[in-house]
């Protein structure tokens, strides 16, 4: 569709105006393409006439591609088109028979004739007309329109001042006086309520709604309507459907395995910033760089998620370079496609054919985002997002652990009499170690331990090369602050033990111990002699390689301490488990040993040595009067984190601490940006990833556009936000109002949405383009003052009925005598639907949904293999932009409709009309369980006088689905079909309750199956018209 | 201008005035059944308009014509994951007389690799025998004897070429020639050139079948979508299990005369709206309906396979539709026989990383009788001569060992053919002695396209789209017709 849109545009204009300029006709009918601001006139303009001719035919071999160019002739350039070739040129202001280019268009010998053959182009006899008329003119050069800088066009002068409502019906109304059309009839009011409901919200008007503003025949209640459903929440949720197809926002990662990811948090991101009507430059900074804001906030830094959109992969054997190759390439294309509506992906292997894009121009570009973190190949890690509630629970326990951590962190006197206690008797103390007596005692490798006497364990029999011993005991201290492990020389052991290896040494990697189940972290360990570089320490530094080992004093006893992080409250019901790691190989395992407790107080460390650190230990070796000031703080500070005066302060503390872990990790799981160092950038010559020949790039915009600003010695993705929003960028305003209106049209004023390039289609108002984008940027970047201003004006509120004349004369309705005729996006006809009959549930935001599915369709996934479970409860009716958008099998009653997969920005849907649509409409359990509850609404509507009864529930149905009463033809067909299938369905009442268990919603039992099941027939007519999925 | 710019900007507007014109003069007087004869013709069906009253692109009249097609109809049995070329197709004796040997660094050195990057790299033997077969002697793996009894047949291509290591990105570059994502699958260019054969069925149907040995790797429904093409060229997944197409199943309480009723209920209210706004949507919305309605009666007929001779389905080694590739075949003969263009059936087997030798032989198993039987009954049914076969991967596997296995290989690799427009009992290509590289006569994946394109009567040169601005091809800029494989 878009090859006969943009041939078609310049097609005609082309053929009447090299006629007119040529043979010199007078235009008995108009032209639709050609521009306003135009007189009936023979001038052939450069960008509308002659560049789409150049770009398409010529630009290949002699354009902008440097690999690629022929006879180093640049057609895009007129520098280098009017340069002298040595006698000749090209060409020849007012010369055609002079000019190079076209003598060779017209050549009659083949081998001279351009283009050449072989290259599957050729001129049209016309095309040769509109070129040498363009000479003749005196071959003026234009800079493509879309680069060419902003500025507010004049206003026409109109004589149908009484239609225009303002300047863009002035736009409109100027075009269609010089080629004598009216603009069409307004819209009658139901019409129009429509229209703006599904135009800004979405959503079909109540009937209620519908009668109301029928009657209420005055200005004034259009505008309210306006601005009403631009206030309407539902309003966020219409713009975003199209916002998220540009970015590519879906709920897997698009590759391979096709796999979950959460960044529905963004979705919502979206709605509440057009609900807020977030200003567009604003919110393309966010997006493109939220993270990079300063102090950025929770939804800033949810907008920079828009960098984390595109497709990853997991896949097995994927090349991390190669990725990184494809995910730069994805963010060039996505973001030059949203901002810029330019194809700067052409640019990833060679120079642009068509637009004035270098490869370099591609590479720095992507340089942009080389500073994101990501995962090449593998799982994307999210962050977690608090919501409100959640924040503010944090808040709560930080402002807890303060007021805690002051009491730990406060001497006071009681304090400083306890650490005078507590320093004498760390000097003389005896430790106390109470000997434990194991209950279990369990090798994994198959040695046996036993109990001697005073709770040593031996182990005998099998003697693996590694073990792990596991001992779970009770004990009657109520605290415990270190445990002691004893290793004992033995005679019975190799080279007199304590270990089992040949040379009696043993290697303790790992001792890890629980309470009841609950992991202790320890604070420390010491030993009476170990090997070097085998310290105690390292049997608790959760590191698997390192280990507690004793030569060379083996055959020797010895003892190792471990002292617990916090006192541990015990009783004698708790279960301690100690597990011994002993992997090393080699049989370097425990042969005697025993284990002990302590609730002494902390410090505990092995006789002679100590864990502490060396800012308390040399301090606590002076006397008190010999302590500085900040020795003395030292030891105070330690002494609290060990004495039992602050211990419930401690468990407090930790409690809290375990809290404040709790609760961040309920957040929500967010892919969001995370700057880091950036990657280097290359240009890959052809593209090619495994090629590193190519020259470093830093970022940049492209040279033929406004340049740069940074402050950085390195621009960043804030620079580029910053960029596009400028208001001397000359793309970025005009293709978002192009959207905008083509929302509110189903056509852009330049038809080609996603390409404002050369091979793009010219804008069909340029001059109504452009003040709409200058009066953007002047209101401060305001959507909703844009869509109110299009919806306010009279060239929106015209009916889109098309006389046949009309049809005729401009079937693509390029001159906007008349509105568009178009049927409701996937997401919409859901919507629609569903309001009809009842179910909808209007709650914004959340998790995406699961509707029904047909069973198996998720059957080609793998990896895991998944099965699809629909959603219950209200999650089941939810509108279609929260459906589970899962990029390689989309859910397919959206896909049938044209919802696009999302793998690539998508800035315009087809609108296609399939039997798949029909078959979704008749069959999807959807429609008929929304069919059935219509029905069940129709049945209960109450319809006053019984005669008729009937007709007056036929209407009821109507003028909810339809916003219009039936005519008496479509009365009698649908009374038919109902009466044929009330007696079908008495004949099988069956049928009638399989018909009515469709879906989950319960059929009102006060209701006869029978008839019901008829109704629904009648209203599954109702959902299936092509009136119903129609925005008129 | 192409052809095609003429047709929509002269031909189609003009066309659905007059449609129009007539639709809107005959009144509702006019019955359903002529509605539906008027609009079956594959033209106007096809149809269909954007809004604003401006049409859509109608299928493409590019150069059918002037070329000669040879053939009508294409069935792609897809071995998907990437079957080994090396036990299947390609038999190298060097490679039996280096196992164990490490894989010299001139063939590797600065190549995409997949699992096997950063691992020691050591040649693996073929782990098949190969037996000469047939007339014409091909040297086929013995774990397909019956592949091999049909070997005077097919036409063996042993230098396909690649660009994608991964399943993902090869699965798409194999179907629309490109790995971005977005551009349409060769069955939509297929029926965007040639229009479909039959208006009761889809033009471009998917199977699928799940083997036993080996990973059943994802296929993404990207593999046949239609891109940037309208989506009608979409090609249709006709399921075992569940509704055979998606939502064709009437619900549940309405029979066939019910959903007619409601059917034609919908096509007289749209027709009464059709009199009342001038909207030729409105018309092609009514011929959809007839269309769809159409499917739901002529896909469980061609589903339900009991009326195949017990001959026939021994001949397969099926017992009827149950999901299996065998059974696949069978429908895939029952659809191409009902005017179906492209019918692809996806065998999801043959990602043997590990214990090639065993696996191999298991999925070789569940796809050899089959595909044979597949050639035998096309022929003894007329259909040979204007159906094509592709039989082959996204891509091969490694002449070096992954464990006792092969990993993904894309510079060499074996596919093969058959129909009547095929030389059969001949092979094209060959690789280099170690089975790495493709090394003569190389057949590109554009090359494929370009000649199954040319089968069709189309030349890939001319069959365009214009989207974002550039008019975009199945081969890109590339493909080159391989006619001497060609009959």
């Amino acid at each position: 569709m878009r090859r006969m849109r943009i041939v078609r545009g310049r097609w005609e204009s082309v053929v009447r105006l090299a006629m007119v300029a040529v043979v010199g006709w007078t235009l008995c009918h108009t032209n639709p393409a050609r521009a306003e601001g135009e007189v009936k006139t023979q001038r052939i303009e450069f960008n509308r006439d002659v560049r789409p001719i150049l770009a398409d035919k010529c630009f290949a071999c002699h354009g902008p591609d440097e690999n690629q160019r022929q006879a180093d002739l640049r057609l895009d350039l007129k520098n280098s088109a009017v340069a002298d070739r040595g006698g000749y040129r090209v060409l020849v202001a007012g010369k055609p028979e002079s000019s190079e280019l076209h003598q060779r268009v017209t050549a009659s010998d083949p081998s001279e004739r351009m283009p050449p053959e072989d290259s599957g182009k050729a001129l049209s006899p016309r095309d040769i007309e509109t070129l040498r008329a363009w000479i003749e003119q005196g071959a003026e050069w234009q800079k493509h329109w879309s680069l060419i800088s902003l500025s507010r066009p004049a206003l026409p002068q109109t004589a149908n001042q009484d239609w225009s409502r303002g300047q863009i019906d002035d736009f409109v109304v100027d075009r269609l006086e010089r080629e004598d059309l009216e603009p069409a009839p307004r819209a009658d009011r139901r019409t129009l309520i429509r229209r703006l409901y599904f135009d800004l919200i979405g959503l079909p008007p109540s009937p209620s709604e519908v009668e109301q503003f029928a009657s209420a025949n005055s200005e004034q209640a259009y505008e309210t309507l306006v601005d009403r459903l631009l206030d309407a929440p539902q309003y966020g949720e219409r713009m975003a459907m199209h916002w998220l197809d540009l970015v590519r926002f879906a709920d897997t990662n698009g590759i391979h395995g096709d796999n979950h990811r959460d960044v529905w948090l963004f979705r919502d991101y979206i709605i509440q910033s057009f609900n807020e009507n977030k200003r567009f430059d604003q919110f393309t900074m966010e997006q493109l760089a939220g993270d990079l804001l300063p102090e950025p906030t929770r939804d800033q830094r949810i907008g920079s998620g828009y960098n984390r959109l595109l497709m990853t992969t997991r896949e097995g054997g994927a090349q991390p370079k190669e990725y990184r190759a494809k995910y730069a390439a994805d963010r060039v294309r996505n973001a030059s496609s949203v901002w810029l509506g330019a194809t700067l992906g052409c640019a990833e292997c060679h120079d642009h054919k068509f637009d004035p894009y270098t490869t370099k121009d591609f590479y720095q570009f992507a340089a942009f985002f080389e500073d994101i973190q990501e995962t090449a190949v593998g799982v994307q890690r999210p962050i977690r997002v608090l919501n409100a509630y959640q924040k503010t629970q944090l808040r709560r326990v930080a402002r807890l652990t303060r007021a805690v951590e002051d009491v730990l962190h406060t001497t006071t006197p009681e304090l400083e009499t306890a650490q005078q206690d507590w320093e004498i008797n760390l000097r003389d103390r005896e430790i106390g170690w109470r000997v434990v007596t194991p209950e279990k005692a369990e090798s994994s490798g198959g040695a046996t331990l036993s109990l001697d006497t005073d709770g040593v364990i031996r182990a005998t029999g099998a003697s693996p090369g590694s073990d792990t011993y596991t001992i779970s005991f009770k004990t009657d201290l109520m605290e415990v602050t270190a445990i002691r492990l004893e290793v004992l020389p033995d005679v019975e052991l190799p080279n007199n033990g304590p270990g089992r290896a040949e040379d009696g040494s043993f290697a303790l990697r790992e001792l890890t111990m629980s309470a009841d189940n609950v992991a202790i972290s320890w604070s420390g360990a010491t030993a009476t002699h170990s090997q070097e570089n085998f310290p105690a320490t390292a049997a608790v530094d959760g590191n698997g390689n390192s280990a507690w080992s004793v030569p060379p004093k083996t055959g020797e006893a010895g003892h190792a301490v471990f002292e617990l992080r916090t006192d541990l409250d015990v009783n004698d019901a708790t279960i301690l488990t100690l597990t011994l790691v002993q992997n090393q190989g080699g049989q370097r395992t425990l042969g005697r040993f025993r284990l002990s407790l302590t609730d002494a107080m902390r410090p505990v460390s092995a006789p002679g040595t100590t864990h502490l650190d060396a800012k308390v230990v040399a301090p606590l070796q002076k006397k008190a009067a010999a302590r500085s000031q900040e020795d003395q703080d030292a030891v105070a500070a330690y002494f609290r984190t060990v004495t039992p005066l602050l211990k419930e302060s401690r468990q407090r503390l930790s409690a809290l601490k375990a809290e404040a872990q709790q609760i961040e990790s309920n957040g929500t799981p967010m892919l969001v940006s995370m700057s880091g160092q950036p990657r280097v950038t290359r240009v890959l010559p052809r593209g090619n990833w495994l090629d590193d020949s190519g020259e470093i790039v830093s970022p940049n915009v492209p040279v033929s556009l406004p340049a740069l600003e940074t402050t950085d010695s390195r621009a960043t993705r804030l620079d580029l936000a910053r960029w596009f929003v400028r208001s001397d960028n000359p793309m970025v305003a005009r293709v978002f109002v192009n959207r905008l209106w083509a929302l509110l049209f189903g056509e852009g004023i330049v038809r080609s949405l996603d390409d404002f390039g050369s091979q793009g289609a010219w804008p069909t108002h340029p001059h109504l383009l452009d003040w709409l984008a200058m009066e953007f940027i002047d209101s401060g970047w305001d959507v909703k003052h844009m869509l109110k201003l299009i919806a306010m004006s009279s060239t929106y509120r015209q009916s889109s009925v098309a006389s046949d004349a009309l049809q005729l004369r401009d079937p693509f309705n390029e001159l906007l005598a008349r509105q568009g005729r178009f049927r409701l996006e996937a997401e919409m006809v859901r919507d629609n639907a569903l309001a009809i009959s009842g179910l909808l549930v209007l709650k914004i935001g959340g998790p995406s949904v699961k509707p029904y599915q047909p069973a198996g369709y998720w059957a080609h996934l793998n990896f895991p293999k998944r099965t699809y479970k629909h959603d219950s409860g209200d999650a089941q009716y939810r509108r279609g932009i929260y459906t589970y958008w899962a990029r390689t099998f989309l859910h397919p009653s959206l896909l049938a409709f044209d919802a696009p997969s999302r793998e690539e920005c998508a800035v315009e849907r087809p609108r296609s009309n399939t039997p798949q649509q029909a078959l979704v409409l008749l069959n999807d359990p959807t429609y008929v369980e929304a069919a059935r509850v219509f029905a069940q609404r129709v049945l209960q509507h109450d319809s006053g006088d019984k005669a008729d009864s009937e007709t007056k529930r036929i209407q009821f149905a109507f003028r909810e689905a339809l916003s219009r009463p039936a005519t008496a033809q479509e009365l009698s067909l649908l009374s038919s079909l109902l009466q044929a299938h009330r007696e079908q369905y008495r004949a099988e009442s069956k049928a009638a309750l399989k018909l009515l268990g469709v879906g989950q919603a319960i059929a009102n039992a006060g209701i006869d199956p029978v008839e019901l099941a008829a109704w629904t027939s009648v209203t599954r007519v109702i959902l299936n018209l092509h009136e119903t999925i129609t925005r008129t | 201008m192409n052809p095609h710019d003429e047709f929509v900007t002269m031909d189609t507007t003009r066309r659905f005035q007059t449609r129009r014109a007539f639709l809107g003069r005959s009144g509702a007087g006019l019955g359903l059944m002529a509605l539906a004869s008027l609009l079956r013709s594959s033209r106007l069906s096809a149809s269909e308009r954007l809004p604003s009253g401006r049409l859509d692109v109608p299928r493409w009249d590019g150069v059918v014509t002037p070329l000669r097609p040879r053939i009508k109809r294409i069935i792609h049995l897809y071995m998907a994951g990437g079957p080994t070329h090396l036990e299947t197709l390609d038999y190298k004796a060097k490679l039996a007389e280096m196992h164990g040997k490490p894989m010299p660094e001139s063939y590797t050195k600065g190549q995409p690799i997949a699992q096997l990057q950063n691992r020691k790299l050591t040649c693996l033997a073929p782990q098949h025998e190969f037996h000469h077969y047939g007339q014409s002697g091909q040297h086929i793996s013995s774990i397909f004897p019956h592949i091999g009894s049909v070997a005077d047949d097919i036409c063996v291509i042993r230098s396909l070429r690649t660009e994608a290591i991964n399943h993902d990105p090869a699965h798409t570059f194999m179907n629309t020639g490109t790995t971005i994502s977005g551009r349409p699958a060769m069955g939509s260019w297929l029926l965007y050139g040639l229009g479909s054969e039959t208006n009761n069925l889809p033009g471009f149907v998917v199977l699928s079948s799940v083997g036993k040995a080996g990973q059943a790797q994802p296929i993404a429904s990207r593999q046949w979508h239609s891109g940037f093409l309208p989506s009608r060229f979409q090609g249709v997944e006709f399921r075992s299990a569940g509704d055979p197409v998606l939502y064709v199943t009437n619900p549940a309480g309405v029979n066939i005369r019910r959903q007619r009723d409601v059917v034609n209920a919908v096509q007289s209210l749209n027709q009464i709206q059709n009199q009342a706004v001038n909207d030729p949507e409105i018309a092609t919305r009514i011929a959809q309906y007839e269309m769809a309605f159409r499917m739901q009666t002529s896909v469980p007929g061609l589903m339900d396979t009991s009326g195949e001779s017990k001959k026939t389905l021994d001949l397969y080694g099926t017992k009827g539709a149950d999901g299996s590739f065998a059974a696949n075949c069978l429908l895939a003969r029952r659809l191409v026989e009902r005017g179906v263009r492209f019918v692809q059936l996806y065998h999801r087997a043959w990602d043997h990383h590990g214990g090639v030798k065993q696996n191999v032989q298991v999925s070789a198993s569940e796809v050899d009788r089959a595909s044979a039987a597949l050639i035998t009954d096309l022929k003894q049914r007329g259909l040979w001569e204007e159906t094509v076969i592709l039989w082959g991967g996204e891509f091969g596997r490694t002449p070096m060992a992954q464990g006792s296995g092969r990993d993904h290989h894309i510079k060499g690799f074996s596919m093969w053919m058959a129909g009547g427009a095929i030389r059969g009992g001949t092979s094209y290509g060959n690789t280099d002695e170690l089975g790495y590289n493709a090394a003569e006569n190389i057949v590109h994946v554009h090359d494929l396209h370009a000649t199954m394109l040319h089968l069709l009567g189309v030349d890939h040169r001319k069959l365009t789209y214009r989207f974002q601005g550039r008019d975009f091809r199945l081969t890109d800029v590339h493909g080159r017709v391989v006619k001497e494989i060609l009959a």
